[in-house]
């Protein structure tokens, strides 16, 4: 047992640290999306010429080859540090490892460049309104015309499709095939006549999501990706890269998060002293910080776990679980310390942190929705790590 | 980075794991729990024979010099198979003495001790107190070149079968005190727990020669104090384990409308959430055994907070354990009964999960300013 890095570990992540000390553009433009993709174009620009665009990938690709726990380093230094995004994280994370994965020399040549560049935004088309937790009874239908297929249906929850050139589709392909095996995982050219991308208005007010209509969109037959009918499989390869990758930088997050709610509690006023010297929030906020520390721990068992066996578990189904818990957790604390104030948002002048909270708090609602319901983790859970009988 | 038992740690839970199953299945826990004083003495000397009572006690005393990782593996399997046992009190007591003890001490009752020939317990808890850690009110009063005694320790664990105490006393300095010394008398304190006893260790007029006093003063006990949180913590989390395990083995087997009621999320979702608090009342305690062993500084911290936790999950596990399982959990014929009140036991002791997160937001938290600044 040994939770410190190794001397090489040690020199890879001060070699992190001090290139985005150097180079981290700090934090977004306020303003619309469209300045912060601009923003966000330029930032990736910049870490792909230093080598820091898709650090998981091979060499031979244009990666950078680094070991699960370099990258577990990367995002973590990036966001302890409060690195922007990159523009098109969405290929980097998802995308580019689906095509190394199962794509075609050709998808190999033409897609990988432009994904790390960050010339050509990726998209995701899996949620329909139909089908949410249920993926596999999605009902986008493509149907062969010739050497091309054409597709018609609905996709939602589809984060920055209004920039993108390319969506990772799953379509249905055979009808009357039981439903995980007729389906088929294109890329799909979003600048068409026939896809028309909608933002769809969250709570926060913000658009990050949109629904996709299809209607008779084409895609060439050479974009389709691991074979006609194995679309299951390779969904399942993106959703797995998805989760493997984002932990270390969601516990950095999580970090900032707990000291920015130490401030504050430090800061507001009540009962004749700060909110820091209150024995309720002081027990609350210790206990936040416990369940962050078990979530950084579990994150390093299951690395190691993961670097034995080579792939990522379904326990990587707690984290998540647990991380959406701690946010929401967080947040919901920090309202409670602000009293009073809590209702105020940006732009108000009695705000606390402008309303920083205020758009943490609505935020996070969404994060034991997104990238898998917690209800359907404790289901991934009891059936595959416990070995509970499904109910279906 | 390497956040795994490596083979010889594995080694270790595996023979600890098949030793407790073949010596404590349910009939002789029942047995134990129902005798006078619940100590089992052949098991106490296949411990001994094992290395189990000097495994992270000092070679030089006669100890394995193993670390605090090997130590939370130990009291892990003990709490899964929720061992009756003095073991925890004597180490206790053995690493006291061999952070805090003169030379002389450790001859006399660390090497004992570390063999398994004598066992000893901590008297910390004044009766009437606060009982917070490290609050002591009994007085050390001189008498001599020694001091005297008064006053009733109580909440002292498997005193029974002791043969003597570490007793503590205001000015943060701890005495052995042997049993059978005059003044000291032991009376049985019933309590939930019939797998681990309390008793109150009355002291009336005890004399304890100078050479009887340890030399380590209160601030020295603070590393004692958070590896036994640790090994405490790792035995909540054996027995969260354990219970955990048995849920979800009667909800694949035990059918209601039809199925069984694992196949229902009410109940399936109950043990996902078992396991969540299972894992991490693991994590945090092997990575506060690791701290103790690698990288003290972040001890403090990380003892609270893995006994935090593990006091939470000690109870709360075999608690829900006992709703999967529905009327015949709440049967004293079920064994879930005993783990529930050992893991409540075990969240009393030595801070409760309210005083070590205070302790953590001591650390996470900027130091409260002045009142009177406000």
């Amino acid at each position: 047992m040994d939770l410190t890095l190794s001397p090489s570990e040690e020199e890879f992540r001060d070699e992190v640290r001090t290139w985005l000390l150097e180079n981290n553009p700090g934090p977004e433009p306020e303003g619309g999306l469209d300045e912060v993709m601009t923003f966000r174009r330029e930032w990736q620009l910049k870490l792909h010429a230093a080598g820091w665009a898709g650090i998981s990938w091979p060499k031979e690709y244009g990666g950078r080859g680094a070991t699960m726990i370099e990258q577990a380093i990367f995002v973590g230094e990036a966001a302890r540090q409060e690195a922007p995004s990159p523009a098109n994280v969405l290929g980097l994370a998802m995308g580019g490892p689906v095509v190394i994965a199962h794509g075609t020399d050709e998808q190999k040549q033409r897609y990988l460049e432009p994904i790390l560049t960050g010339d050509e935004i990726w998209c995701q088309g899996f949620s329909e309104p139909e089908s949410g937790s249920d993926l596999a009874s999605l009902k986008t239908r493509a149907v062969k015309d010739g050497d091309e297929w054409v597709v018609s249906g609905q996709k939602v929850w589809t984060t920055f499709a209004q920039y993108a050139k390319w969506c990772m589709l799953v379509a249905r392909t055979a009808p009357d095939a039981p439903k995980h095996q007729g389906l088929t995982y294109f890329l799909m050219d979003m600048d068409q006549e026939g896809v028309e991308a909608k933002p769809l208005v969250q709570i926060t007010g913000e658009g990050e999501f949109n629904e996709v209509f299809m209607d008779e969109a084409r895609i060439p037959e050479e974009n389709v990706v691991g074979g006609v009918g194995n679309g299951w499989g390779v969904a399942i390869t993106t959703l797995m890269n998805e989760r493997a990758g984002l932990a270390f930088g969601a516990i950095s997050q999580i970090q900032n998060s707990l000291g920015r709610l130490a401030k504050l509690a430090s800061e507001v006023r009540t009962n004749g002293g700060s909110a820091a010297d209150d024995a309720y929030y002081r027990q609350r906020i210790a206990q936040l910080h416990i369940e962050a520390e078990a979530m950084r721990l579990n994150a390093y068992r299951g690395l190691t776990k993961t670097m034995q066996s080579g792939i990522p578990g379904p326990e990587g189904s707690l984290g998540k679980w647990q991380w959406a818990d701690i946010n929401q957790g967080l947040t919901e604390l920090a309202l409670e310390i602000e009293g009073v104030y809590a209702p105020l948002s940006r732009g108000a002048e009695q705000a606390i942190d402008n309303g920083a909270w205020q758009y943490g708090f609505l935020r996070s609602r969404a994060n034991s929705i997104e990238g898998g319901t917690t209800d359907i983790l404790k289901n991934i859970i009891a059936e595959r790590v416990l070995g509970l009988p499904r109910l279906r | 980075m390497y956040f795994d038992l490596t083979d010889e740690q594995q080694a270790i839970k595996a023979t600890a794991h098949d030793f407790l199953a073949s010596r404590f299945k349910s009939e002789r826990i029942r047995e134990l729990a129902a005798s006078e004083d619940g100590f089992d003495a052949a098991g106490w000397g296949e411990m001994a024979e094992l290395g189990w009572t000097g495994l992270a006690l000092p070679e030089e005393w006669g100890g394995q010099g193993l670390g605090i990782v090997e130590l939370a593996i130990l009291f892990e399997e003990m709490g899964y198979a929720l061992a009756p046992s003095p073991l925890f009190s004597s180490t206790i007591v053995g690493l006291a003495l061999t952070l805090c003890g003169s030379d002389d001490q450790r001859d006399r009752y660390l090497r004992p001790l570390a063999a398994g020939e004598r066992r000893g317990s901590p008297a910390l808890w004044d009766a009437g107190s606060p009982a917070s850690p490290g609050e002591f009110t009994m007085e050390a009063k001189a008498d001599g070149d020694g001091i005297v005694l008064d006053g009733v320790k109580t909440m002292v664990a498997d005193a029974a079968s002791a043969d003597f105490f570490v007793v503590a006393t205001a000015d943060g300095r701890r005495h052995l005190v042997e049993r059978d010394a005059e003044g000291v008398s032991v009376t049985a304190e019933p309590s939930i727990d019939l797998t681990r006893r309390f008793s109150s260790v009355g002291l009336d007029g005890v004399r304890v020669a100078a050479a009887d006093t340890l030399p380590g003063e209160a601030a020295d006990y603070f590393p004692v104090f958070h590896r036994l949180c640790v090994a405490l913590a790792a035995e909540s989390t054996g027995i969260a384990q354990r219970t955990m395990e048995m849920a979800v083995a009667y909800a694949k087997d035990r059918q209601q409308f039809g199925r069984p009621i694992g196949a229902y999320q009410a109940v399936s979702h109950r043990c996902a959430q078992m396991l969540l608090e299972t894992e991490n009342a693991r994590s945090t305690v092997y990575g506060a055994a690791w701290a103790a062993d690698a990288e003290p500084e972040s001890l403090p911290l990380a003892a609270s907070m893995a006994k935090a936790y593990a006091s939470d999950a000690g109870w709360r596990v075999p608690n829900a354990s006992i709703q999967v399982h529905g009327g015949i959990g709440f049967t004293w014929e079920h064994d879930l009964h005993f783990f529930l009140k050992r893991g409540r036991a075990n969240a009393a002791i030595f801070g409760d999960a309210k005083w070590h997160r205070e302790r953590v937001a001591d650390a996470v938290l900027a130091p409260a300013p002045d009142p009177a600044a406000l």
